[in-house]
């Protein structure tokens, strides 16, 4: 008998190149340990849900009353819900087609992508248009359209900064395109320098790849850094000058956990630098209620905001989305209560401030006290988690414990991570997932894990890195004294 | 400034050959029309809650618990919820890593697939594994990630029966795969005939293509036939000898209207038939909660079953499933619902059954109605829909109608069905989106509009049609007499 069509051998040869860390190597041994009934705390993976925070009320009372529109005639409703998300769904409800049942415009609800726009709006001075906003199921999978659009073959070459969150660099093994890295600088607090940038794009066009699109991750993941207003200005120079299309990933927009470097908006810095810059460059921007204070990871909702692409290309990704039919509605609807939030005066206001500055405040706290607790460690240097939802420590592995590494056939950072979760249930993700310099190890973690369990989980980490250190490098107790 | 990569000219040609008419000229012809005022009738697309069909109760008083699980803290609770709701949506937050805002597992959650493991068993008599069970974001997420593994370029060809429903021919023309079209009979109830396979095969491999995988939509779309047992074994047996993947598009199974032919699964054939047959075919299952009676279609909830797959195999599918991390967790809890149905004794059961009956017995006789109100008309002749949603009546179309429409740069159905839609608000769409002999034209429409807009929407169509073979026809109002 021959090989058959869904055999490994003969199976699409770029779907076998693709890797995808975050629920690689660690997260199946943590998952098999877990089934063994060992406790993990899963930090692999940016799911705030999993980490017991809790969802806002307001939005959820919303949705379950959308998915259950009886209710809304049932005389008791007002014991269990509040008047102003009773509204809410009311209004909702008037803007699908039968529901939530029913599939919706291919591009999304137009009154959520009208509510869309009337956010950017507000967040950035200028006008959006919701005919350039489609709604997807979550913003990775509108990241993999826009890359299927622009990733001819593997002449086409994609700007990706390192260490990036690996959807990129599967996405563009999966089109069968060309990663072309950049590099950001540690010591410079993960900072982006425009001449990285330019060496990375001429050793590309050298090797023959043409370079199409940049992506910037802002706030970064896994690195967590701010740009400021000037850093955007030069991206956008440079996009203008090099003809590249930028693919602006602002999912962590509300992640912000230092002052000197509010969030500001590709958009906002494009249309502020003013013709013609502002009119030619091409810009897709990307949000989602899967991070934030929202953290509504399974729902799957998101969206991208086309900017300076012709009219026929916006069909062409209207046709593209068409064949799925829609995005799921119960998200859109999410997504419309993330963009047009409640205001003071309404009924579940005071509530649902309460609950968003406790997650937001939480996560600024964790941040420090996961930062620090890895600083604490010698032969760790970590940079302030300034934004999304991470922390990604450099772990200075000694030439033993590299050795070892590689007698049992695993990359040093992956030996590190699957020591550390087999000593303590900690499931991260080695940094070689996300890239890194050749030689320097990392490990990517998340600041979810709750407020309270974070000294018992920094404690843990630090006992299991003495450990490491004792066993692989000489003098390691004497020079801790 | 030259061309920039998201310019029309160089987006991705793949992304460009794409045609997928069920949300094509007509929707938005359609879709402008309504914005004009015009009243339409949208049957263009299997939507069935955008046509006023109910949600079923219980499935969605346990989607919204589970949205809304602080609810089951208020004692006011039962007030609004039975409690057979109330217990199962315990049951499915249980299920859950953190609620609906969690990802979860890439495959979907361990405890809905092994409900969907058991009523795969419970329906066919054979043992089903959940681990071989993964959950999409609908049926056609599905069946686009299983055709990403199979096709590797241009020189793969899939069979697809024509007509076919067009989520096939986008896919394969995105993917950059080769489309095989083997015919339906229309003149025999759209039945197949092996010989019909035996020689679109040969045709392919005569033009060097490699036919790797052949579909099956059954019950069929557009055309509703139910493929028979024999059937079934013929389809089997020659997958077996041509060495084909079986992708069996089963999204329709609940929707069945004749009694001569229930539905029956590929996979119980396959088990039926024994070794070698049943341990060699691979066999991918698609299915969804969008269509049967509950018309889910805006949740997005679907699964597909692999039987035959080599484990590396399904690693793979496995991979590429974690780049997106997640289905939407709501909707895998509607697929939980589906496959695990309330019982005799259950508090709801009467009310579901009720509701169920309701709307199969009314798809039922609705599908009577439109097959024989297109029957009255002389130049039209309709199949009866045995299943699925839709109707695809052929219309005889007069030479002068053709010129016409060539002189308008239409294709002659597409001529016809504007007309339509502009005459009556009814949005069909045309025969030529699907597939069909040359010469020969179509519609296609659901079976979808309320029972009691029936007769009138028949009326308006016969009207119509009259009125368009009196224009175009010599002596239409002689013959009819």
């Amino acid at each position: 008998m021959g090989l058959k069509a869904l055999d490994y051998e003969t199976l699409n040869e770029n779907v076998k190149k693709v890797q995808y860390a975050v629920r690689g190597e660690l997260y199946l041994r943590a998952s098999e340990l877990q089934k063994e009934g060992k406790k993990i705390i899963f930090t692999n993976v940016g799911n705030p849900h999993a980490l017991g925070q809790k969802p806002l009320t307001f939005p959820r009372q919303v949705v379950a009353l959308c998915q259950a529109p009886f209710l809304l005639d049932d005389p008791n409703v007002g014991l269990l819900f509040p008047a102003d998300a009773l509204a809410r769904a009311k209004h909702y409800l008037s803007l699908t087609s039968g529901g939530l049942g029913a599939y919706s415009d291919s591009r999304g609800i137009p009154g959520v992508r009208k509510e869309v726009a009337e956010f950017i709006e507000r967040r950035d001075g200028y006008p959006s248009n919701p005919e350039l906003i489609f709604l997807t199921d979550g913003a990775s999978k509108g990241v993999m359209q826009i890359l299927n659009c622009i990733i001819r073959g593997q002449g086409d070459g994609i700007l990706v900064p390192v260490p990036q969150y690996p959807l990129y660099s599967a996405t563009i093994s999966l089109l069968g395109g060309s990663l072309v890295p950049y590099y950001l600088e540690e010591t410079a607090n993960w900072g982006l320098d425009i001449n990285n940038l330019r060496e990375s794009v001429a050793q590309a066009r050298f090797k023959g790849i043409t370079v199409r699109a940049m992506v910037i991750i802002n706030p970064g993941n896994p690195t967590g850094q701010c740009l400021s207003e000037a850093n955007l200005r030069e991206i956008l120079n440079f996009c203008y000058q090099e003809n590249l299309v930028l693919l602006g990933d602002e999912v962590y927009q509300q992640n912000i956990y230092q002052d000197e470097r509010p969030f500001i908006s590709a958009r906002k810095v494009l249309m502020d630098m003013g013709p013609p810059i502002s009119k030619e460059v091409q810009l897709v921007s990307f949000h989602t209620v899967s991070k934030g204070y929202w953290g509504e990871c399974g729902q799957r909702g998101g969206y991208f905001e086309m900017t300076n692409l012709p009219p026929q290309t916006v069909d062409e990704i209207y046709k593209i989305a068409s064949i799925a039919l829609s995005p799921n509605v119960p998200a859109q609807i999410f997504m419309g209560l993330m963009v047009n939030p409640l205001k003071p005066g309404d009924i579940s206001y005071e509530q649902f401030v309460r609950e968003s500055q406790g997650i937001l405040e939480s996560l600024r706290r964790r941040a420090r006290i996961m930062t620090d607790g890895f600083n604490s460690c010698k032969n760790v240097v970590c940079n302030f988690t300034e934004g999304a939802m991470y922390s990604f420590p450099q772990i200075r592995l000694p030439p033993k414990a590299i050795e070892a590494a590689k007698k049992a056939g695993k990359v040093p950072d992956v030996f590190y991570c699957l020591k550390l979760l087999e000593a303590t249930g900690i499931s991260t993700v080695p940094g070689s997932g996300f890239g890194q310099k050749d030689g320097v190890f990392h490990l990517r973690t998340t600041i979810l894990p709750a407020e309270e369990d974070m000294p018992a989980i920094m404690s843990s980490f630090k006992k299991f890195n003495d450990e490491f250190m004792n066993q692989y490098e000489d003098n390691w107790n004497h020079s801790r004294m």
